[in-house]
C-alpha cells in the first residue's frame, strides 16, 4: 500500500515560493495498476521523484509499506530505491551497455553475483520477448524495444512497485498498445503494484483501474477509470476525456467552434454508455420515438477500458425543442450518459 | 664540411648520427607517455573533483571546488617554458637532477593535467542527467554511479581528450628539450640549430609529426570501438 499524506512540495525560486505539489492524497492498492494524469508542469513528475526519495516532500508523509520514505537516509533510502523499479520516457539506458548488461545493472549495484545476474537477465529478457537482442547495443534497437529494456532493467531487483513517468509518451500509437499490453502482463503474472504517470488518457484508460487527475499541484479528482470516463466532474478531465474519444486526434480533432459552424442548426449532444448499452438499438429507438427530429451523427469511438467498452457519439439533433428535450429525458431513462455540447 | 646554407642542407643525411636520433626518439616517446600516464589520472580526479563539488550546497564542497579550481586555473595560464623555470627547485627535489628527461615529467604533467581536468569536467557534464538520475534510482551510491555511469558513459570522450592533450604534450617535450631535458627536441636544438645541422633538425621534425600521427590515428580508433551510441 502507497499512501501519500497531505504531500506538498515548495520551492523557493528567484520569484518567490513555487508549489508543484499541493496537499496531495491518494491511495494506491498492492496489486493495482493507478494512473496519474496531468498536463506538464501538473506537479507528477515531483510526486515520484518524492516516492522514489529523489526530492522530500516539504510537509506530509509518504508511507510505502508501513516505511515513511522522507525519513530514510544514506544505506536505508537505497535499499528503499532498489524495491522500486522506474521506467522513463526517453528509456535513459546506458548506450555504453547491452541489453544484456543495462538489465544486470541493477543488480550489480544490489551487489548480486555475477553468475546470478546473468541468469535473472536472461529471466528478463524473455519475459520482454527481447531473445536474440541480448548483446545489442541499445543505439541498434527502436523505440518500443529500448522501453523494454527499460522494463526488464526496472524489475531486475524484483521490486514491488513500478513507477512509469510517461513511458510511452515518446512511442507511437502502436508500440504505446505493446507496452502497455506487457506492463499489464507483469501486472498479473508478478502481482505488481505500478502507478502510471501520463498525459495521454488513452494508457490510462487501457491499463489502469483507478486514476488521479492533477493540475497545478493537486489531484482534482479521483476515482475508478470507469466512472471519471462516464462522469468527469472538473473542467480539466472533461477535457482529457474528450480529447480520449474524440477520433484522430492528432491531426482532425474538431474545435467545438468547428462543429458549431459546421452544423449550425439545433443541439449538438454527447452520449456515453458502456458495455451492455452499447449493444441496445438506442439511437435507432430513439429516432422511431421521435420521427419529427432529424438525427445526424457528428462522430463516435469506442474504447477498451480494464472494465470494459466505453463509446462516445455525438449527434446534431435538430427539431423542435421541446422534442430534443424529451428525446434527452428519454436517453436519460436508458442511463446514457448525456451532454448537451451545444444549444442551437 | 657540410653545406650550412641553402635548400640543400635539409637534405646531408649522411651528417645524421642515427643512433642518437633514435635514443632520442626514445626519450621522447618514453617521456610523452610516462607523463601522459599520470596526466590522466591526475586529471579524471581532478575532473571529477570539480564535477562532483560542482553547485553543491555543502561549505566544504565548496571549498574544495575553489581549491581546486584555482589550482587549475593558475597552472593552466602559466605558459609552459616560465613552469619548468619556476618548478625548478620542486623538479630538484623530485627528479635528483634539473637535466634530461626525469627532470622534464614534473612540469609537463604539472602543465597538462589541469588543461585536462577541465576537458573531463565538461564531459562528465555532458554524461545523460536521465540516465544519472536513472542510476540512482537504482539504488547506487555516489561511487557506484561514477564507476557504473559516468566514466563508462563520457569513454570516448576521455579518450579523445587524451589524444588532443598527448599531442600538445608532445610539442610540450620538444620546448623542454630545448633547455636540456632531452628527446628530439633537445637534438634539434643542440644537434641541429647550434651545429648549423639542419638534415638533422629536418629529420627530428619529422618523427615528431610521424608521432603525431600515430597518437592521433591510435586515440581515434579507440575512440570509434568505444563509442557505440551510432552503429
Amino acid at each position: 500500500m502507497i499512501r501519500f499524506n497531505n504531500v506538498s512540495k515548495q520551492y523557493s525560486t528567484k520569484d518567490g515560493g513555487l508549489t508543484a505539489v499541493n496537499d496531495v492524497n491518494i491511495e494506491i492498492n498492492d496489486g493495482e495498476i493507478f494512473g496519474i494524469v496531468g498536463y506538464s508542469g501538473a506537479g507528477k513528475s515531483t510526486l515520484v521523484r518524492m516516492l522514489d526519495g529523489l526530492e522530500a516532500p516539504s510537509t506530509g508523509e509518504i508511507d510505502i509499506n508501513g516505511t515513511d520514505v522522507a525519513k530514510l537516509h544514506g544505506s536505508q533510502l537505497r535499499k528503499q530505491r532498489q524495491k522500486i523499479g522506474m521506467i522513463f520516457q526517453h528509456f535513459n539506458l546506458l548506450w555504453s551497455r547491452t541489453v544484456l548488461d543495462n538489465i544486470a545493472l541493477p543488480l550489480e549495484i544490489a551487489k548480486v553475483p555475477k553468475a546470478k545476474r546473468k541468469q535473472r537477465a536472461e529471466e528478463l529478457i524473455k519475459l520482454v520477448g527481447l531473445q536474440g537482442r541480448e548483446h545489442s547495443y541499445p543505439s541498434e534497437l527502436s523505440g518500443g524495444q529500448k522501453q523494454r529494456v527499460g522494463i526488464a532493467r526496472a524489475l531486475a531487483n524484483e521490486p514491488t512497485i513500478l513507477i512509469s513517468d510517461e513511458a510511452t509518451s515518446a512511442l507511437d500509437p502502436d508500440t504505446t498498445n505493446e507496452v502497455l499490453d506487457l506492463l499489464l502482463k507483469i501486472n498479473k503474472e508478478m502481482n505488481l503494484t505500478i502507478l502510471l504517470i501520463t498525459h495521454e488518457m488513452h494508457a490510462i484508460a487501457k491499463a489502469c483501474e483507478r486514476v488521479a487527475v492533477m493540475d497545478s499541484g493537486q489531484v482534482v479528482e479521483t476515482g475508478s477509470v470507469f466512472e471519471v470516463f462516464r462522469h468527469p466532474q472538473k473542467e480539466i478531465t472533461k477535457k482529457f476525456v474528450s480529447e480520449e474519444f474524440t477520433p484522430q486526434q492528432s491531426d482532425n480533432t474538431m474545435t467545438l467552434e468547428e462543429l458549431v459552424k459546421k452544423y449550425p442548426d439545433g443541439q449538438i449532444i454527447r452520449l456515453v454508455f458502456h458495455g451492455p448499452q452499447a449493444e441496445l438499438p438506442i439511437v435507432s429507438d430513439v429516432v422511431k420515438r421521435f420521427p419529427d427530429l432529424t438525427i445526424s451523427i457528428i462522430s463516435g469511438a469506442i474504447h477498451q477500458t480494464q472494465e470494459g467498452a466505453l463509446g462516445s457519439l455525438d449527434l446534431q439533433l435538430v427539431g423542435d425543442d421541446s422534442q430534443i428535450n424529451e428525446a434527452l429525458e428519454y436517453l436519460k431513462k436508458l442511463r446514457v450518459g448525456t451532454e448537451v455540447i451545444h444549444h442551437g | 664540411m657540410a653545406n650550412t646554407t641553402g635548400f640543400k642542407s635539409y637534405f646531408q643525411f649522411h651528417n645524421v648520427d642515427w643512433g642518437a636520433m633514435m635514443s632520442a626518439t626514445w626519450e621522447t616517446v618514453w617521456m610523452t607517455l610516462l607523463s601522459m600516464v599520470a596526466i590522466v589520472i591526475l586529471g579524471i580526479i581532478l575532473g571529477l573533483i570539480l564535477y562532483e563539488t560542482r553547485n553543491k550546497s555543502g561549505i566544504g564542497f565548496r571549498i574544495l571546488n575553489w581549491i581546486v579550481g584555482l589550482f587549475v586555473n593558475i597552472f593552466r595560464s602559466i605558459p609552459f617554458i616560465i613552469l619548468i623555470i619556476l618548478l625548478l627547485p620542486i623538479t630538484m627535489k623530485l627528479a635528483g637532477t634539473i637535466i634530461g628527461p626525469r627532470a622534464a615529467l614534473p612540469s609537463l604533467i604539472i602543465s597538462a593535467a589541469p588543461f585536462y581536468a577541465r576537458m573531463v569536467e565538461s564531459y562528465f557534464r555532458e554524461v545523460d542527467s536521465g540516465v544519472l538520475e536513472a542510476a540512482e534510482s537504482m539504488g547506487a551510491t555516489t561511487w557506484g554511479i561514477i564507476t557504473k555511469v559516468l566514466l563508462p558513459e563520457s569513454k570516448p570522450a576521455l579518450i579523445a581528450g587524451a589524444t588532443v592533450t598527448t599531442i600538445s604534450l608532445i610539442g610540450y617535450t620538444a620546448m623542454a628539450g630545448a633547455i636540456g631535458a632531452g628527446g628530439l627536441g633537445n637534438l634539434a636544438y643542440q644537434d641541429g640549430f647550434q651545429a648549423s645541422n639542419n638534415t638533422v633538425t629536418l629529420v627530428a621534425t619529422v618523427i615528431i609529426c610521424l608521432f603525431v600521427f600515430i597518437v592521433q590515428f591510435v586515440g581515434d580508433v579507440f575512440v570509434k570501438i568505444t563509442d557505440k551510441r551510432t552503429l
